[in-house]
């Protein structure tokens, strides 16, 4: 696959009419896309923490930078809060600042939120958010979504959130995170593979974990939290799922070396289309050297999915090479 | 989705500068509509709306204004001296002032003849700020009732003795207190003593608690003129940590690394950093190029932005803000 792709593309390059091979390149692309889509979980491991967060900001970068959003075309991104996207967000703040990246025609959804807690408290993803993101970038506010977790109908809200994810066109991209535990978002150990957004009780061990973040007093922990559920990430047409550090290594392996279960819910994404596990190297302890070996092989191909994007400035570029579809193939040509 | 009225006032965001904030300087955006500083929280999260006006700061460092309560000129002007055309000289002051950060002073005078404070006084009025200057909050009269061996740049024949009669003996002194704000004098000179700052003066700890405890609030450019700090006797410096005076002093510093070492500040800022107050002390030749300058009836020269009395090594105030 990788020698039928690099044959391609050394003929984009050297032919002079560039706009014939670059339809030739996107009708063999065309071929392998229904092929490929549906089977490509691609793990990606990355040196550090550094090095994955850069990988991950670039892809999306990329991402963003290949839909080529506008006003009729805007690009759906799914957004974790914690720990794991924090060096993400700054690359991609890098980006914008650097005037790389555009966050004009972008919407966002977050995953999750507190219920009762205040929005401004420091502790809120709200103020996760401002904080880490949505202050230094030019998104629209009114295209910045976060569930509300003081809604008067909390249900309400959470229907109303899922039916404006489908009014956006649903998720183009969703990034994620996970607990020690193979959580994502809040459906912790036990929620249900299907579950969409709704509110959720925590469990006792994730009220004990966050205490330490509200002066260790148990009665200031919010108890509940409302969370998109398995099935509304799983319905993004792709995820990005960021894993880093030693403490998350068992939960790795049982996402990606296990069956799916509701016990580990990040598990389910292993039947997810378009998946891809950012992790760095600390994260893979608890892996077999063969799983490791094997996607290590890959890092080439995965590593051309985050150069940049020049292509895309080209003016003399063909109007087909610019097509957000011919892009996307060339990318998931990658996966078999 | 709320969308903003046309008639409300602009939303500005001072992108990229440094604030300061909690007692630090942080990097941060600034968000300001109808002259008040608004939480972007709100504006994000809410109104939904982003500034209209964005202002790349630069890094620069956006701050409340800085408050200056010892200056004695600046731009050629000289408060103590230029007398007749006093009031020309404080609006060229106080315009001059805005461009260095400054909203507020307390335009100083320092010892001067008794004739010279009666016109001085009557001239120089409590002003509001605005665009055509800073705002003046009062005069800073430094001596006449200082202690002669701590005189520093003051003209020493010009020094008065205190008779010990209040605050009626300062005013029958000064002619009306009705514009001023500070009075430095020496706390040895009197027992009993109106509300003043103290400076120029060479007295020991227990006079200095004794001054406060009668209503001194203020020490005028710590470690400059006064006894040095000495263990046994710690002197006007010991009211930074004494436990003997009614409520904690304020202590101006004059923070340029030639008044005061940047070790000495360390020590005062560390040891009461909340009655920390910065001056400047500067003079007439503030804004002005090297040369001879005013200062009072004295020649000053300036010199690689140092100012001394000309001819000798006695520091006479700042060049700059």
């Amino acid at each position: 696959m990788q020698f039928n792709l690099e044959l391609a593309l050394s003929d984009l390059k050297t032919r002079d009419t560039r706009g014939a091979a670059v339809a030739r390149l996107k009708e063999k692309l065309n071929c392998r896309w229904n092929k490929t889509a549906c089977k490509s979980m691609r793990l990606v491991i990355c040196d550090d923490y550094n090095k994955l967060s850069e990988w991950a900001a670039k892809y999306v970068r990329n991402r963003i930078l290949k839909s080529q959003p506008g006003p009729d075309n805007y690009f759906v991104l799914g957004l974790p809060t914690g720990s794991s996207p924090l060096g993400m967000y700054k690359k991609l703040v890098e980006f914008c600042n650097r005037g790389e990246l555009s966050f004009k025609y972008v919407k966002t959804f977050n995953m999750d939120e507190y219920v009762r807690l205040d929005r401004d408290h420091p502790e809120s993803y709200h103020s996760f958010m401002w904080e880490n993101f949505f202050k230094h970038i030019d998104i629209d506010p009114q295209n910045a979504h976060i569930l509300d977790g003081n809604a008067e109908d909390l249900v309400a809200e959470c229907d109303s959130y899922e039916e404006k994810i489908t009014e956006a066109g649903g998720i183009d991209l969703f990034i994620g995170g996970i607990g020690s535990d193979g959580h994502i978002a809040f459906n912790e150990p036990g929620s249900s593979l299907v579950s969409r957004t709704r509110v959720k009780t925590l469990a006792k061990e994730t009220i004990l974990a966050n205490a330490r973040f509200f002066d260790d007093d148990m009665s200031k922990v919010p108890k509940m939290a409302l969370t998109v559920g398995v099935a509304t990430v799983m319905d993004a047409k792709e995820v990005l799922i960021l894993i880093s550090g030693v403490k998350k290594a068992h939960a790795l392996r049982q996402a990606i070396e296990e069956g799916v279960n509701h016990m580990c819910t990040v598990s389910a994404f292993q039947q997810h289309p378009h998946t891809t596990f950012v992790v760095d190297e600390d994260a893979t302890m608890e892996l077999r050297v063969r799983t490791v070996k094997y996607f290590q092989g890959l890092m080439d191909v995965h590593n051309k999915l985050v150069e940049d994007v020049e292509d895309l400035q080209d003016p003399t570029a063909p109007p087909s090479a610019k097509k957000r579809k011919s892009t996307d193939d060339s990318n998931s040509v990658y996966n078999s | 989705m709320r969308r903003r009225h046309d008639s409300q006032p602009k939303l500005y965001q001072f992108r990229k500068c440094r604030l300061l904030r909690d007692g630090k300087i942080i990097r941060d955006d600034l968000w300001i509509r109808d002259g008040k500083i608004i939480d972007p929280r709100k504006i994000f999260w809410e109104e939904q709306v982003k500034a209209d006006v964005q202002i790349d700061c630069n890094n620069l460092i956006i701050c409340p204004g800085f408050i200056d309560l010892q200056i004695n000129g600046g731009f050629g002007v000289d408060f103590s001296s230029d007398i007749d055309s006093l009031e020309d000289g404080l609006l060229t002051v106080a315009k001059g002032l805005l461009q260095f950060g400054v909203t507020s002073f307390c335009p100083t005078i320092v010892t001067s003849s008794q004739e010279s404070y009666n016109k001085i006084l009557k001239k120089i009025k409590r002003t509001p700020g605005g665009l055509s200057g800073a705002e003046i909050l009062g005069v800073h009269l430094e001596g006449p009732f200082i202690n002669p061996n701590m005189k520093g740049a003051h003209k020493e024949h010009l020094i008065q003795e205190i008779r010990g009669k209040g605050i009626q003996e300062m005013e029958d002194f000064y002619g009306s207190l009705n514009n001023v704000s500070i009075i430095t004098l020496a706390p040895e000179l009197a027992e009993k003593i109106c509300k003043q700052s103290n400076s120029h003066s060479a007295a020991n700890e227990e006079i200095a608690e004794k001054a406060a405890a009668s209503g001194a609030t203020f020490i005028t450019h710590l470690f400059n003129a006064m006894l040095p700090f000495h263990h046994r006797d710690p002197g006007i410096v010991g009211l930074l940590t004494s436990y003997d005076i009614p409520k904690l002093m304020f202590y101006g510093l004059i923070a340029d690394g030639i008044h005061t070492h940047p070790t000495a500040t360390r020590i005062a800022h560390r040891s009461h950093p909340c009655g920390l107050v910065l001056v400047t002390d500067a003079m007439a030749a503030l804004g002005l190029p090297p040369g001879l300058h005013k200062l009072g009836p004295m020649q000053v020269e300036i010199d690689h932005g140092k100012a001394t009395l000309k001819g000798t090594n006695t520091l006479a105030g700042r060049l700059d803000v």
